[in-house]
């Protein structure tokens, strides 16, 4: 059986990049930045691939953004998936992004929508539920195993103190997370087909936008690091109530 | 979930080897996304199939078999071979990042894939059959086999024109008998391209096959350099070669020059790797050491030596991507080829002993991959055209006469 997978990716600051705002302290600085794709959708497009190569699956990407998320998009081709789609527009808050991958996915008839547990940038993890709740089908996150037999599928899901298994049919909605498959790295012979693989490029729906940013943060830089002699635990109960004023 | 929590997600690839790239100059506007994937898959793949281990490889003195099989589902072995060969179909600029890559990773490395690229699929490709053609490359794009290429005799290294090895027409097969010394993956290889002369003193490729008989390839032992790499001999006793197995469509020594000239242009790249790795290193030693209380950074002596390494490397990147697109357009000469080659190699080596001088003692063990670049580049100042000869080919080309004929 040949099933047909969505898998959501985003597109986000690699994990060693220096985090700054613009726009008084409201929008992030792309500047300098290099983007990858999200190490959980990563992941969920890793499985995906698994799947394909296993039992045969076609596969079409789908990514929310500008034009410049396309060499990221054309990197999740090279890795394996056969088709992408981008909705031309900036991902402006969960609600946004969910709303425009439930539009596609009800045209797309797919069999399973695979994302991350959540993206690396803004964190939210509510996407997949969302959609979810659009579409009318069962999600599930964080899953971190999935099987397929035949229309049914296994999962194994991480929750608080233990392992949560599951069953469900499909169609179903994942956020994934490690270690559900082995990160992919594209190789040569991918990159070079990626090339033609089509990437079509869909225009938005409109959605009244429900969250505004106020003003971003960044944690207080780290302080300087006190070393007390070994010989002296005193000293630190010392420190830990007059300085740190945790005790 | 925190961004150090998603950090946690990249550990099991990334390990110990935080490599990132400076890119003083801007070049990157010169590659496209494509070239740009290109080097970030080869860097993913050696930071997760090279550095963890390198170090223990070359301290053991061991070939990782397992890597040839890797390189193969890579893609990294025929990079520019067509791909109905099941090469990558690829141009000039992204060979070279890929050999830029694999030797920020380790120069051995490197060579087991530029030798299997460019000396061994090359020739084939170049001046085989299209019988050879499917026969043979194909296998050795996906790793399954593993190829060498044998010029260099014990007594014929700068000068190979003068070679001893040689073939006799017997009717229905050659006799070959020689032997071919310093020759990267001999031991392991499955084929091996030879150049030897015929009755007429011509010299014509071969492939030879391991398993025919009186055809052997001792190891060479005892390397202080390229210690991930394997090195041998090839020696033929006697050796009956098929008819079919002769290169037909080039003789002359210009036929294996032409071999070398693709590899040394990987290698102008390769070599660029690895002073980015030794850079990279220095650099954040540079900040993290302290020494009269203050960052060893801090002194003027270490940022003159980050500085000229900063330049050198640059002005090598520059170089390369010149000679990329010469040879895109099939305008790249042999001495332009050699003065990438012997500046790239030079500088590479240069930045790997100042890159040692500012690790101090440190910098002499196996913590860092200072030293094992260091000791690898002695090879490859010396390989593919040792630093002399290349400066005899820029010779020749600016006065008009040979100082080696």
């Amino acid at each position: 059986m040949s099933i047909k997978i969505l898998v959501c990716i985003t597109h986000v600051p690699d994990t060693t990049s220096k985090i700054s705002f613009t726009d008084s302290d409201t929008k992030f600085d792309k500047n300098g930045v290099q983007y990858i794709i999200g190490p959980y959708d990563d992941y969920a497009l890793a499985r995906a691939v698994e799947i394909k190569e296993s039992g045969g699956a076609s596969i079409t990407v789908l990514n929310v953004g500008l034009a410049e998320t396309e060499p990221t998009i054309r990197k999740a081709l090279a890795i394996g998936a056969d088709e992408a789609i981008r909705v031309n527009a900036e991902p402006v808050d969960s609600f946004f992004v969910a709303t425009q991958i439930a539009e596609v996915a009800k045209e797309g008839n797919y069999d399973m929508i695979l994302m991350g547990r959540e993206s690396i940038d803004f964190n939210s993890g509510v996407v997949h539920g969302m959609v979810g709740e659009m579409l009318g089908l069962p999600s599930f996150s964080p899953v971190m195993k999935l099987e397929l037999n035949g229309e049914e599928v296994s999962m194994t899901r991480e929750i608080e103190g233990g392992k949560d298994h599951l069953k469900a049919k499909l169609p179903i909605v994942a956020g994934c997370q490690e270690p559900i498959a082995e990160w992919r790295i594209p190789n040569m012979r991918g990159i070079m087909t990626a090339r033609t693989k089509p990437l079509n490029v869909k225009e938005p729906v409109s959605v009244e936008q429900h969250v505004k940013t106020e003003k971003f943060e960044l944690p207080p830089p780290k302080g300087q690091c006190k070393l007390v002699d070994p010989e002296h635990p005193e000293e630190l109960i010392k420190l830990l109530q007059n300085e740190a004023k945790v005790l | 979930m925190t961004m150090e929590d998603s950090l946690q997600v990249h550990k099991k690839l990334a390990r110990q080897d935080l490599f990132e790239s400076e890119d003083f100059y801007g070049l990157d506007e010169l590659l496209t996304e494509e070239h740009k994937m290109i080097r970030a898959a080869i860097r993913d793949f050696v930071k997760r199939e090279i550095s963890p281990y390198i170090e223990d490889w070359c301290q053991n003195s061991v070939f990782p078999e397992e890597i040839v099989g890797k390189f193969g589902e890579m893609g990294v072995f025929g990079p520019q071979i067509p791909a109905e060969y099941g090469g990558g179909g690829m141009d000039y600029i992204s060979y070279g990042l890929i050999m830029q890559e694999i030797e920020r990773g380790d120069s051995g490395m490197r060579s087991t894939a530029s030798v299997q690229s460019s000396l061994v699929m090359y020739p084939i490709y170049k001046f085989g059959t299209e019988g050879q053609r499917k026969k043979y490359l194909p296998k050795l794009a996906s790793g399954k086999w593993l190829g060498c290429f044998g010029l260099t005799e014990p007594d014929y290294g700068s000068n190979p024109s003068g070679m001893l090895t040689h073939f006799k027409d017997m009717g229905d097969h050659y006799l070959l008998n020689g032997s071919k010394m310093w020759i990267s993956n001999a031991p392991e290889a499955d084929i091996a391209v030879v150049w030897a002369k015929d009755e007429n003193r011509r010299i014509h490729g071969l492939i030879i096959e391991r398993g025919m008989e009186g055809f052997s390839t001792p190891e060479t032992k005892n390397k202080w350099s390229l210690r991930a790499s394997s090195t041998g001999e090839l020696v033929f006793d006697n050796v009956k070669v098929p008819k079919d197995n002769l290169l037909l469509n080039k003789s002359g020594l210009g036929a294996p020059m032409m071999c070398l000239d693709s590899a040394r242009y990987g290698i102008s790249w390769g070599a660029v790797g690895a002073a980015m790795d030794c850079f990279f290193q220095a650099k954040k030693y540079s900040q993290e050491r302290i020494q009269f209380e203050k960052p060893i950074g801090s002194f003027q002596l270490i940022q003159k030596k980050l500085a000229e390494m900063l330049t050198e490397i640059t002005k090598a990147q520059l170089l390369c991507w010149r000679l990329g697109n010469l040879m895109n357009e099939g305008k790249a000469t042999t001495a332009q080829i050699s003065l990438a080659k012997r500046n790239n190699v030079e500088m590479a080596l240069n930045i790997a002993r100042e890159a040692r001088q500012i690790h101090g003692g440190n910098g002499i063990t196996g913590e860092f991959s200072i030293m094992r670049h260091m000791m690898n580049l002695e090879s490859v100042i010396t390989y593919e055209g040792t630093h002399d000869i290349h400066l005899l080919i820029l010779g020749k080309e600016i006065t008009g006469i040979s100082a080696f004929s």
